[in-house]
């Protein structure tokens, strides 16, 4: 067993022979950036379009904002967004479901439609000589669908037995709770449908709130694939000519502020695992350190190499996969933290976790984690836009912020040029434990002690 | 409201099948007797490496279920020249990805990276074919692991893993088919680094793996490199693979679990079919059904049980028990599962999935019907393909389950030209022969 560093091996070990040295990495040629055609259709729809022939296909996006505007509405406009999203392809003036599903199908698409706190977003990709099909089927379901009574009300079951079943998976209730601490009266604070809420709902209801919400003003589709872009402007502005609606934007409330002292403990008996959920404010892309951000991010737990990934799992064996990551959603972002780990230790799980966030608040990272980080972002970045379904995503939730496809080069700049005292910066303001909350899920029976000797513990709210 | 003419958008000229994008394979076999596939593909500066290993959960001895997945994790522990952690870091720190799985029939391994990193990416792969480090310390920290990891999955969750883990005890007999493949506790809590070496000298051979490499290289920089890192590792004998095909059902089974953290039920059909390495001809009509019959809002079972019967709150089948048709070698299986309301009995879920059988069967499928699917299918495989990461491992895994890389290229056309007919025939051969069933009781109540 050889004890180099990575420093160390990247500059070649003189003790064995050389070609047994870790090979240098070559400079590779810089990816095409993606060039965007991009036209606001004469309804108000952002059309985003790319050529990228790798295979002959198309992916197609199509986001409709549909935030709720206090958190008054948060119930009605979560329970509505799930049950729209589920009845939607039931029909529209021209064809049924099962039409509508055959002619799909017949080009090879599978259109999904889902909606969250933010949207709504149908997805699909589909065989390059199919486009315009999917477009003309969209452009059907967005100004017609039908939401028929008798299939909408078997749906409302359908979805109310879902509700139910994902209530019972601990992640769902992980997330609930998190979402709770951070987010109080905010309608993010809403993850999931109530089940009485969808229960009252109306077939009637839906198709208001379709004519009032489903409207081009503020929707963006993205068009990525074995296209001409010019082609495909003409073709969804014939397809979508008679989508329109007033030009009103669709208000999103601020992230409110939130008491990050204490452990909230959601009891769940009989659990072999602890669902430990952190989460705080962040920044987002548009920040000037959101880049520096990231970077922190991936060295305390953004990705395998990292710090929280090492002391937990690698050192520890306290859990299979913890993770931090940042939330970008339309009202602001939240960094969030996640680690299964046994009930045993789980209050040792969450002091560790706290240590490496102390750590990363109070001490400079290294040149070395910098530069991993650094690599891995601009890397996986090109990974995932080197694909029809990443780059189609990809702008997708970018322009869920506004954003269009300029700010990846701008994005990868600003990593470019991140600092040790950047990251420091930035984690000492976002990573500091005194800014975060803590959530737990777990056997209260077995955790509820020793967590308690780390902070005051809270009731879920 | 506009009123369009539905015919005025719908194409009605039939699609024809598209072809994959033409990738030139090379392939060379090195003396250790290690077989390497070089896809070369400049359409980005990115590069996927993936090494297969012929060994998966089936080859596990009993007394050591879930050892191939454990081995899994420990072949990232380290080795001769890449201290613990030190993989990982040399492959996300040149800006790429890795992940390793473990199947039925084999054990991969796999990165994406840009360009520039392919030497380091092979240098790494290399160095863990020939020398992983299989110490007792970093074997008791992956016990501990695999153990979240079966907790998060399995144990602390309703519906965990089912059906792939409980539904092979219905359908098989064999211990090799039957075992849990994610481990017993006990199993696993006793794996030793003696069972480590033993385990990697029986089946980590150079000869019985595949390495595939692809995208933005050229095919004589690789070839060297890959001479150079690959071909130190020291020849061993390869293991003799046994059968693990079996005997058809003679009778129906049926078997109950009762999941203490569910509370709506849940119900899994098995159905054993060809063998779809040396039986392919006979098998792909059954990949073409199983699309007809679940895949997309159209699909019959979709219609069936979710829009017109109200009978399920989810609906799928798929061969295989991880869903993948071609990933696995004989026994295999074609699967149906289903969550459903607890007012809706297991058996009128089974009637109208066999109603539905019998209708393909002794109603044949229409032309536009079978175009559909056959569109759906194009659709699926060309998607699968834009990664380089997806189109290297479907080389690998074509090179290590049907002894040709060039099988992933070939298999659209193949399915392509699967006839109506034959996909009857599936179906009727479906409901001559007997089935699994097993179903999944809420212990939580409802």
């Amino acid at each position: 067993m050889t004890t180099e560093t990575s420093s160390e091996l990247t500059n070649g070990d003189t003790s064995e022979s050389a070609d047994m040295a870790l090979p240098p990495l070559i400079e590779a040629r810089a990816g095409r950036a993606p060039r965007a055609v991009s036209a606001t259709l004469p309804n108000g729809l952002d059309t985003l379009v790319i050529r990228r022939p790798t295979v002959p296909m198309v992916e197609v996006r199509l986001r409709i904002p549909l935030p709720a505007a206090n958190s008054a509405t948060a119930a009605a406009t979560t329970a509505r967004g799930s049950l729209m999203s589920a009845s939607m392809l039931f029909g529209t003036a021209q064809r049924n479901q099962e039409r509508l599903a055959n002619d799909l199908a017949a080009v090879g698409a599978d259109l999904s439609v889902s909606a969250d706190a933010d949207r709504l977003l149908f997805s699909t990709a589909v065989l390059r000589t199919g486009l315009s099909t999917v477009l003309g089927l969209l452009a059907e379901v967005v100004t017609s669908a039908s939401y028929p009574s008798a299939e909408v009300a078997a749906e409302r079951d359908r979805l109310g037995q879902r509700i139910a079943m994902a209530l019972t998976q601990p992640a769902v209730v992980a997330r609930m709770a998190r979402s709770r601490r951070l987010f109080g009266d905010h309608p993010y604070a809403q993850t999931m449908p109530d089940l009485s809420v969808v229960a009252g709902l109306e077939a009637a209801t839906l198709r208001r709130t379709h004519r009032d919400r489903v409207r081009p003003y503020g929707a963006t589709l993205v068009v990525v694939g074995d296209v001409q872009p010019a082609t495909v402007v003409r073709q969804a502005t014939s397809a979508f000519a008679d989508w329109v609606g007033p030009a009103r934007k669709s208000r999103v409330m601020p992230l409110p502020d939130f008491d990050p002292v204490g452990i909230t403990l959601v009891d769940r008996p009989g659990a072999v695992q602890s669902n430990v959920r952190i989460g705080g404010g962040a920044v987002g892309r548009r920040d000037p350190v959101y880049a520096a951000l990231q970077l922190a991010n991936l060295i305390f737990g953004g990705y395998f190499s990292s710090r929280l990934t090492e002391n937990l799992r690698e050192r520890n064996g306290f859990t299979y996969s913890p993770h931090s990551g940042i939330d970008n959603s339309a009202a602001g972002s939240t960094i969030l933290i996640d680690a299964d780990v046994a009930s045993a230790v789980t209050a040792r799980a969450v002091h560790e976790t706290w240590y490496e966030l102390g750590r990363m608040a109070l001490a400079p990272v290294t040149q070395d984690e910098l530069d991993s980080a650094r690599r891995y972002a601009l890397g996986t970045l090109a990974l995932s836009t080197a694909t029809q379904a990443g780059l189609a995503s990809t702008l997708t939730s970018l322009a869920g912020q506004g954003l269009s496809a300029s700010w990846l080069t701008d994005y990868q700049k600003a990593v470019a040029g991140v600092t040790i005292a950047d990251v420091q910066a930035v984690s000492h303001r976002y990573l500091s434990v005194s800014s975060l909350a803590t959530v737990v899920v777990g056997d209260a029976a077995l955790v509820e002690n020793s967590l308690g000797s780390l902070a005051a513990l809270r009731k879920p709210g | 409201m506009p009123v369009v003419e539905a015919t005025a958008i719908v194409a009605r000229v039939p699609v024809r099948a598209p072809t994959l994008p033409a990738h030139p394979l090379h392939r060379l076999t090195l003396d250790n007797g290690l077989r390497v596939v070089l896809a070369p593909d400049s359409t980005a500066p990115v590069v996927a490496v993936a090494v297969y290993y012929d060994v998966g959960m089936r080859s596990e001895p009993m007394g050591r279920t879930g050892f191939a997945h454990l081995f899994e994790h420990v072949m990232f522990q380290g080795s001769a020249h890449l201290p613990k952690l030190e993989h990982a870091r040399q492959v996300q720190g040149s800006g790429g990805v890795f992940n390793g799985s473990t199947h039925l029939d084999y054990t991969n391994y796999f990165e994406v990276l840009p360009a520039g990193a392919l030497e380091r990416a092979l240098f790494c792969e290399a160095d863990r074919m020939a020398a992983p480090l299989l110490t007792q310390e970093t074997i008791d920290n992956q016990i501990d692991v695999v153990k979240e990891e079966i907790r998060v999955n399995v144990l602390n969750r309703p519906y965990g893993a089912f059906p792939w883990l409980q539904l092979p005890e219905v359908l098989y007999d064999t211990f090799a088919n039957t075992h849990n493949g994610y481990g017993d506790f006990v199993d696993l809590e006793s794996a030793t680094a003696d069972d480590a070496a033993q385990f990697f000298d029986s089946y980590y051979a150079p000869g019985n793996a595949v390495l595939a490499v692809g995208g933005d290289f050229g095919v004589e920089r690789a070839t060297e490199w890959v001479s150079r890192y690959f071909g130190r590792v020291i020849a061993r004998s390869t293991p003799v693979r046994p059968p693990f095909g079996e005997p058809a059902l003679t009778e129906d089974r049926h078997a109950e679990v009762i999941d203490p953290l569910a509370t709506t039920p849940a119900l899994a059909i098995g159905w054993r079919v060809p063998d779809p390495v040396d039986d392919l001809d006979a098998y792909l009509p059954y990949v073409v059904l199983s699309e007809l019959m679940s895949d997309s809002d159209a699909s019959r079972l979709e219609q069936r049980l979710i829009h017109r019967d109200h009978l399920a709150i989810s609906q799928a089948m798929y061969l295989g028990l991880f869903g993948d048709p071609f990933d696995a070698r004989n026994a295999t299986g074609l699967m149906f599962q289903a969550h459903h309301a607890s007012q809706t009995s297991a058996a009128q879920l089974i009637t109208a999935v066999e109603d539905e059988l019998a209708s393909v069967a002794s109603g044949g499928v229409g032309d536009a019907e079978l175009a559909r699917v056959q569109a759906r299918i194009a659709a699926q495989l060309l998607r699968q393909a834009d990664p380089v990461l997806g189109r290297t491992q479907s080389f690998a895994a074509g090179e290590l389950i049907h002894g040709r890389a060039e099988f992933a290229l070939e298999l659209p056309a193949r399915l392509a030209g699967v006839a109506a007919e034959s996909v009857a025939a599936a179906a009727a051969e479906l409901r001559a022969q007997h089935k699994a069933v097993l179903e999944l009781k809420p212990g939580a109540g409802a």
